[in-house]
């Protein structure tokens, strides 16, 4: 179990992590969103990569092969990345009423004016 | 005798049982579609109470002295049902409260018109609530049931506390609310929940429900929490409830300090002791010495606080804190004259403490005075009301020609008995300050010395409904004097029902 | 047609929603919205009979067999959420047409019941499915939907609560799905039944530790366990009145199902008391969740702020009944689950009965309601005696099962802790009480009516329920007791 077989875990972790600290650290609400999708490619990266066998083809019948890699999370994940799709789509739509009715998409300024009576 | 019958010819034994609490319900309903019509709604209360007193004793007259009616209405959970059944000491509470709602229901009548209160349809409304709520204290079967009264009391009074509405009667209502739900919500329930568990039951039953295998030192703590959590019974230091709540208007603080909350309070004291714990178990837990200590220092603490008191219903609710205090120790010495003196001063002192505030009342009807003090030299304008205040007085502190007597004889018996010497002297003490303090008002009143007060000659008694009411009640401290003789049975019964079989 | 019932479930509303685009005027809209509901409430009282008679029904989508096709499985836990979801959300539903007539501007009436419908299906797919995967994708459905609705909120601060919630909303469903496909990793399948039955071969492996702990927190976040909370109490204020009703009634609920299934059916009861330190988690959590939730309650100014707070206590109950890992436990967390329901609609609808009439929710609005609009008031004071726990209202069971598993664990001072809740929601519950009746009416509220007929029928139906459920609880615990002596005895 060196380091390259574990590879793409690697990746999918540090993307992760990016994405989390950007949808935690950062006030503009676009930022937190594009935080919130590289989190979310993260997971899609997972799950492609567990489908993964060792020395085998994608999963289209051919003569001769023998060997083919797991479908299942393949289909799975194209549903996640529509669920992913329109979870961005409805929070720029969000972010776009947002800025018409505060005429900012600063974290803090729209705290510091809900707060005002 | 002859009402009873005639009742009963009638109406089922259990279906009068359930009328006690479903009849004020009914009435509420009807005082308030009646509440254009002062006349009739006024009318309505008077006839419910009246047919309450008739039917507390129907059921006092028709019933051995047992448990053998027993009426379930309908099960809550597996195990936990409201149900209700009569057994002496219900009889004993629901004949007082009963009769002495219609007292106080003459007399409310006088005060509100004579003070032109507001807010009188919603006042008589939830006057009615709470005396049904108290009647199902009275029969309710189980801990459950008490429970659920218990708690619809504290809260049916609770518009009546505030009646006032200003921020003053707000304040004290929410005092009034925090400590009686406060300590009703943690120790109550927790000891509830503790006896179903221990004993898997919470049915009241001569002789107790704990039998022989319970661990004392569960028992123990369970009676510190009922002591504790049945916080009506105002003792120390859940006391603040009670003056709190003296922002009531006085029929109101009649009702609650003699009559519904305090008493059913007590009253739950008394149930628990006799029919959950049961005479026999009581003495042997470790924490009933302290208990009776702590009630002590709830005689003693209240008298001395009662005596500082300039404003009149300020005393007299210090005083109820204090003779509160005798009923549970009553309750807590756990031997038979205890149980008959705890029963006993529970009904004598609600007629004593009654005619005190509906004598107070009265004075703020003519005179707009609250304060002790400016008192003095008032037994010539109002003498009837005066005279009244002395014979109350003398009721509460245990001395003849009044029913005082016989409650504090037994009490004096039932700590001879458990040779609690220290309690005796504090009781002795207590009832030196209650004269002090009690008496003094009349005397004041009647001979004021060199002290400035209204000279005034001229007779001015209150309206006649609140003299009526004065009188029947006052009446009553003499009379249970002469025949204390059924009071006596009642009480003396659940001692009986104690050396029946035991569980 | 009775074999197809658990798929209609979900279906009804999930195609009745794109068909309401084709629905013009909005009271026609509401007719048929309704319609659906209660479709979906009819067909969950047959479903929880049948599960009652003849046991767990087992349903394979579009014919394929359990491990590859998608199963949906109806066992008696599913059956009551069910009926919990469908039969609250019909009653609230009913008040929708008065309630956001005054609300939303006419052009959004339609996308709200679109939306609304969408949200019912989503939630109703939760609970009906047996495969973790379609699980996710329903709870995206209702979470999506959900900030829809909320965001349609008439103050500008919807917006940003409805934005706060999708991201952490999408944050705990994502967790959700590394969780599942951890789980998938090691066993290969994503129905919950084989997993349960497959992941005992392999519980030593971290992988299943680590996919239990993602879906543990992933949920959390979802139900909004102290202290990831922070999100619920705005999303509830300025959603929409019926919205926020139909959260606090039915939202948290769905998400205490997935946990409900994932600690005691998938992982199994026994591995998730041992493999994570589960109980003092929660408990601990639970009881600060109690304390603190039920503080901040007291102090806030604006009403469905407050009920929002008591709602997050009443979550961090169910979580510390949850803790108990005993049958009475697990039994006052389920009928929690219903009474919660029951209290919180009531509340929230007789709340949009005032925000009808008054346009606010504020505390001072609230001055001299009592007299004004009586029966409102009446339905908020009994709402808020069964949230103290009052006993003959629902609360008081509720809060009697949890009492008896605390002492039965012999957690004393957790008892304690427990009623000391039940006191914080006293004040809260006081504060509105104090006001609307002890309180001199504001200057221009003397031509203030009673809350409309067809929102206050809604709202004493719950209370009644609330009263009814209070004084003859056979029947929910009934069907509690058997579903937890179920989950406690392993799979279905």
């Amino acid at each position: 179990m060196n380091f390259f077989e574990l590879f793409n875990y690697w990746v999918v972790m540090l993307l992760m992590m990016t994405g989390l600290y950007i949808l935690i650290a950062h006030g503009n609400f676009v930022k937190k969103i594009i935080g919130l999708s590289i989190f979310q490619t993260s997971l899609y990266i997972f799950y492609i990569s567990m489908a993964k066998v060792t020395g085998a083809i994608a999963p289209i019948i051919q003569q001769g092969v023998e060997l083919y890699s797991n479908p299942l999370p393949h289909v799975l994940i194209l549903t996640a990345i529509v669920v992913g799709i329109s979870t961005t789509a409805l929070a720029l739509a969000l972010v776009i009423r947002i800025k018409q009715a505060y005429g900012t998409i600063e974290e803090d300024e729209i705290q510091a004016m809900d707060e005002e009576p | 005798m002859i009402t009873g019958n005639v009742l009963s010819a009638f109406i089922s034994n259990e279906w009068q049982l359930q009328l006690t609490i479903l009849l004020p319900l009914a009435a509420t309903l009807a005082i308030r579609l009646a509440h254009k019509r002062p006349n009739v709604r006024e009318a309505i209360s008077l006839v419910t109470s009246a047919m309450l007193v008739l039917l507390s004793y129907s059921l006092y007259r028709n019933l051995s002295l047992g448990f053998e009616l027993k009426l379930v209405w309908f099960e809550v959970i597996p195990g936990l049902e409201l149900s209700f059944t009569t057994e002496p000491l219900a009889l004993l509470f629901a004949l007082m409260a009963s009769f002495l709602w219609l007292v106080t229901s003459i007399y409310s009548i006088g005060y509100m018109r004579g003070l032109r209160e507001s807010g009188q349809t919603r006042f008589y409304q939830f006057f009615a609530i709470a005396i049904a709520t108290v009647m199902g204290i009275a029969f309710a079967a189980n801990l459950f049931t008490l429970f659920v009264f218990y708690e619809l009391l504290t809260l049916s009074t609770y518009p009546l506390v505030t009646h006032a509405g200003d921020d003053k009667a707000k304040s004290g209502g929410r005092t009034y609310l925090a400590l009686l739900l406060s300590t009703s919500f943690i120790f109550f329930m927790l000891a509830i929940m503790g006896t179903w568990l221990v004993a898997g039951t919470l049915d009241f039953a001569p002789g107790g429900i704990f039998g022989h295998q319970a661990a004392p030192g569960t028992c123990a703590v369970l009676l510190v929490l009922f002591i504790l959590g049945i916080g009506k019974a105002a003792v120390v230091p859940f006391h603040r409830w009670l003056p709190a709540a003296m922002v009531a208007p006085t029929p109101v603080s009649a009702l609650l300090h003699a009559v519904a909350v305090v008493k059913g309070g007590v009253f739950t004291i008394l149930k628990v002791c006799s029919y959950i714990f049961g005479l026999e178990l009581m003495p042997d837990l470790v924490s009933s010495q302290a208990l009776l200590y702590l009630a002590g220092a709830s005689v003693f603490l209240a008298s001395l606080v009662a005596m500082r008191q300039d404003n009149l219903k300020k005393r007299l609710a210090y005083s109820t804190i204090s003779q509160l205090g005798y009923v549970t120790i009553a309750a807590l010495l756990a031997n038979n004259a205890g149980v008959i003196a705890g029963g006993m001063h529970m009904v004598i002192h609600a007629f004593g403490k009654i005619t005190l505030f509906f004598c107070a009342g009265a004075i703020v009807i003519r005179t707009g005075k609250k304060q002790i003090s400016q008192m003095a030299g008032l037994g010539r304008q109002m003498p009837f009301t005066m005279v009244a205040f002395f014979i109350a007085s003398l009721a509460i502190i245990g001395l003849p020609p009044t029913a005082g007597v016989w409650s504090k004889w037994f009490l004096l018996q039932g700590v001879l008995d458990a040779q609690q010497w220290l309690l005796l002297l504090v009781l002795c003490l207590s009832s030196l300050m209650s004269i002090f303090y009690l008496l003094a008002i009349p005397v004041r009143a009647f001979f004021p010395g060199s002290e400035p007060g209204p000279r005034s000659s001229v007779r001015q008694e209150a309206p006649l409904p609140v003299l009526i009411a004065i009188g029947i009640s006052t009446l009553a401290c003499l009379l249970l004097f002469l025949f204390p003789q059924p009071l006596f049975d009642l009480a003396a019964a659940v001692t009986t029902t104690q050396g029946g079989e035991v569980r | 047609m009775i074999a197809q019932l658990p798929i209609l479930q979900v279906i009804v509303p999930l195609l009745a929603a794109p068909c309401c685009l084709l629905v013009g005027r909005s009271k026609l809209l509401w007719f048929f919205a309704l319609l659906a509901s209660a479709m979906t409430f009819v067909i969950s009282l047959v479903l929880l009979q049948q599960v009652q008679e003849s046991g767990t029904i087992h349903y394979s989508l579009g014919g394929w067999s359990a491990p590859f096709g998608i199963e949906y499985r109806i066992d008696l836990l599913n059956a009551y959420l069910l009926l919990i979801v469908s039969s609250i959300t019909s009653i609230i539903l009913l008040t929708a047409h008065a309630s956001i007539t005054a609300e939303l501007n006419e052009n959004k009436h339609k996308l709200f019941y679109v939306v609304f419908l969408l949200c019912l299906a989503g939630m109703l797919g939760i609970i009906a499915t047996g495969d973790a995967f379609n699980l996710f994708v329903f709870l995206e459905i209702s979470a999506l939907s959900s900030y829809t609705l909320i965001a349609l909120g008439q103050k500008r601060q919807a917006l940003t609560a409805a934005f706060r919630y999708l991201l952490v909303g999408t944050l705990g469903a994502s967790f959700i799905l590394i969780g599942i496909g951890l789980m998938y990793m090691v066993t290969g399948t994503l129905n919950m039944f084989d997993l349960s039955e497959r992941l005992p071969q392999v519980e030593e492996s971290r992988t299943v530790v680590t996919a239990f702990s993602f879906l543990i927190l992933g949920v959390c976040l979802k139900l909004a366990l102290f202290p990831l909370h922070w999100w619920l109490p705005n999303a509830y204020a300025y959603a929409p009145s019926v919205v926020s009703a139909l959260l606090a009634a039915t939202a948290t609920k769905v998400a205490i199902y997935i946990l409900l299934r994932f600690i005691f059916t998938v992982f199994g009861g026994e591995f998730s008391f041992t493999t994570l330190p589960l109980q003092e988690i929660l408990s601990v959590l639970g009881i600060a969740g109690v304390l603190t939730a039920s503080v901040m309650a007291i102090y806030q100014q604006n009403v469905k702020q407050l009920f929002a707070y008591s709602s997050v206590a009443q979550i961090a109950y169910m979580m510390l009944a949850l803790a108990m890992n005993s049958t009475n436990g697990l039994i006052a967390t389920l009928l929690h689950l219903f009474n919660h329901a029951l209290m919180k609609g009531a509340l929230f609808l007789a709340l949009a009965g005032v925000m009808y009439r008054l346009g606010s929710v504020e505390l001072t609005q609230f001055a001299g309601l009592g007299k004004r609009m009586p029966w409102t008031m009446a339905a908020i004071v009994i709402g808020g005696l069964s949230l103290i726990g009052l006993p003959l209202t629902v609360g008081f069971i509720s809060k009697w099962y949890l009492l008896r598993a605390a002492l039965e664990n012999g957690w004393w001072p957790l008892a304690i802790f427990i009623l000391l809740g039940s006191l914080l929601a006293v004040v809260y519950v006081w504060r509105i009480v104090e006001t609307a009746y002890f309180s001199p009416a504001k200057a221009g509220h003397n031509q203030i009516k009673e809350a409309p007929l067809r929102l206050l029928l809604p709202t004493w139906i719950l209370v009644l329920a609330n009263l009814y459920f209070g004084c003859d609880a056979s029947f929910t615990i009934a069907v509690t007791e058997l579903t937890a002596q179920a989950l406690l005895g392993g799979a279905p």
